[in-house]
């Protein structure tokens, strides 16, 4: 395996809260090499968000911590961009201001004028977004917009990019398009990435491993299934593919059978059940 | 500038008209932008005629829509009148000048200014730059406090108290207080400006403070923890983060805060002015309830709905603003 590049040692969390400290993460290991897209995948509230942000710095591991390139991070900085979930574009700039704003304070002093508008329209172009520039993000779709935030975290030329469930508020159609663009510019950058997801299709589609989290509280990497999938990945081709299908099925097992979080409906509909007769009981008697 | 008018509501259907879109939907919505709004001007107009018809006061009867068309023109001949005299005064103070300059060319003499009494229109000038002057002072004062405060918490809770006890202060409970230390500190041999004008000018400062403060506050520290995490990760230094993150996002509130705020300024404008018979509308109410005279009513009554068209006037004036500096286009703004 290549060299650790980002390594997440031993990170666990506490959040005080007024029944006493809440552990949301226990003893969470991950190393990720160069160039390599890793999805944390997991039911809503394990975690997943809580691992990103503590990567990002905008959280402070309890114990534990963040190594990239061998060295500690624990403030945020623009090395490991982040792309939100809802975008978090500002309103009042155009897309393309909204990129400028993120190159002219990464780049500054080392580009020429000329230079960071020819970067900024770069990435904007390897989004898809070069015909719209100019356009604010109220005048823009939800798939654009995304689009802009992903722009302006590859503008920042991060170490490691990270994606907080970055297709998650889009439809379906959107969301397929835009997971094709991120792998035609994954291809071509080769950037290390962590994406947050809850989409198995999603994660076994882009990434080079997935890391499966346990519910929480004190959730940790359950398992981790690596994808040996040649690139570049076609999603009509893998539609039929055996081995495709048995990484989903993977997946889906670890989410459904390990760690399933929905209680069976008959099982919930008998509880609920015994419970209103129980209510009923309790009444007639009184 | 077609644009900035469309910010005009009722304005909009005529633009469109003349660009020839739509000309019978443009109709109307003329109508219902004018029609009706008339029809309600004219309801109120009749009520007040028949009910000024029956109150009689010692000065006669309460002035109704007639007396104060014929005040209101009255007024405006007395200003021109009033122009005419200081014109003359200037020239045979010219002709004067020349006549001893002509005897004798040495001759110091002194141009001494016309000392007319001020007439309504030059007492609604004097009011109006009181209000934009006090209004800027407050402004100025108000929205980096705001800002301050807004961004830390701390300062929030300390100056918030005191926000609270100085915000429901009366102007006129000021007035006093801000006349006796206006005496006492501003003395100057030569003043830049009057003493009354300064005093009004604090007075209105002091009292119009407040909304913009609490509103930027508020504007301030409603800025979502996204944007916050967009300004972390970029490293944004704290000046690059007040300009580029706080400021625009909090503009929406900041306006809201000051038009409560130019509204107030000029509700206490003409109070203090009425009180302290500083120059403005104010002293013009209060000197003509004074005289007594059987016109005093009907000119009072102009003077009232003046104030009123002015403080719609200048509110309209900040909307116009708002609308243009507001970033989210959809917001809608009354």
């Amino acid at each position: 395996m290549a060299k650790t590049h980002l390594e997440i040692s031993d990170v666990s969390i506490e959040f005080p809260t007024p029944s006493g400290p809440f552990k949301a993460l226990d003893a969470v290991d991950l190393k990720i090499s160069e160039g390599e897209f890793v999805s944390l995948i997991g039911h809503s509230g394990c975690g997943k968000s809580t691992v990103l942000n503590i990567v990002a710095g905008l959280y402070q591991a309890t114990t534990g911590g963040v190594l990239l390139d061998g060295r500690e991070v624990n403030t945020p900085g623009p090395e490991r961009a982040v792309v939100f979930q809802n975008h978090s574009l500002l309103p009042w700039l155009s897309a393309y201001e909204n990129v400028e704003l993120a190159v002219k304070q990464v780049f500054k002093g080392q580009k020429s004028k000329a230079e960071m508008k020819e970067w900024i329209e770069y990435n904007l172009s390897l989004v898809h977004m070069d015909h719209a520039m100019d356009k604010r993000p109220e005048e823009i779709s939800g798939g654009m917009k995304q689009r802009v935030g992903i722009a302006r975290a590859l503008a920042m030329e991060p170490k490691v990019l990270l994606m907080d469930e970055p297709f998650g508020a889009l439809d379906a159609l959107t969301r397929a398009h835009l997971q094709d663009s991120l792998m035609g510019i994954q291809n071509d950058l080769k950037n290390t990435v962590i994406m947050i997801t809850h989409d198995v299709d999603e994660a076994v589609l882009l990434s080079d491993r997935i890391v499966m989290m346990t519910n929480g509280p004190a959730a940790t990497v359950g398992e981790i299934l690596k994808i040996e999938l040649e690139r570049p990945r076609n999603r009509l081709d893998l539609a039929d593919d055996s081995k495709y299908n048995h990484y989903r099925h993977e997946v889906l097992r670890f989410l459904y059978e390990k760690q399933s979080k929905v209680q069976d409906i008959d099982q919930h509909r008998s509880k609920k059940k015994a419970e209103s007769e129980v209510a009923e009981a309790t009444k007639a008697t009184a | 500038m077609s644009r900035m008018l469309q910010n005009i509501s009722w304005l909009e259907p005529w633009i469109l008209m003349f660009q020839g879109k739509n000309v019978s939907t443009q109709l109307a919505n003329i109508f219902k932008s004018l029609a009706i709004p008339m029809a309600g001007i004219l309801a109120f107009v009749f009520i007040w005629q028949g009910a000024a018809n029956s109150i009689d006061t010692s000065l006669g009867k309460f002035p109704g829509p007639t007396q104060v068309y014929q005040q209101s023109f009255s007024l405006i001949d007395e200003h021109k009148q009033e122009r005419l005299k200081e014109v003359a005064f200037y020239k045979r103070q010219d002709v004067r000048n020349a006549k001893k300059l002509a005897k004798n060319p040495d001759a110091k003499f002194k141009v001494r200014p016309y000392t007319g009494k001020p007439t309504f229109l030059d007492q609604i000038v004097t009011s109006l730059v009181t209000v934009m002057a006090g209004f800027i002072v407050a402004s100025i004062i108000a929205i980096p406090v705001g800002i301050m405060i807004g961004l830390n918490a701390g300062l929030y809770s300390a100056l918030n108290p005191l926000i609270q006890l100085f915000k429901p202060i009366s102007p006129l409970a000021w007035l006093p207080l801000v006349t006796m230390v206006v005496s006492a500190l501003y003395v100057s041999k030569d003043p830049m400006f009057a003493k009354s004008f300064v005093t009004s000018l604090i007075t209105v400062s002091l009292c119009c403070l407040w909304p913009t403060m609490l509103n930027t506050a508020v504007g301030v520290s409603a800025i979502t923890q996204d944007m916050q995490n967009v300004s972390k990760v970029l490293r944004l230094n704290f000046f690059t983060h007040v300009t580029k993150i706080v400021l625009p996002s909090s503009i929406p509130m900041m306006f809201t805060g000051l038009r409560l705020s130019l509204g107030i300024a000029w509700m206490v404008l003409i109070a203090a002015e009425m009180l302290a018979q500083n120059p403005g509308l104010g002293k013009f109410v209060w000197d003509e309830f004074q005289n007594g005279s059987s016109n005093s009513l009907g000119r009072i009554m102009v003077a009232v709905l003046v104030i009123g068209v002015i403080g719609f006037i200048l509110d309209r004036i900040m909307l116009m603003l708002q609308r243009k500096v507001s970033w989210d286009k959809n917001a809608i703004l009354k």
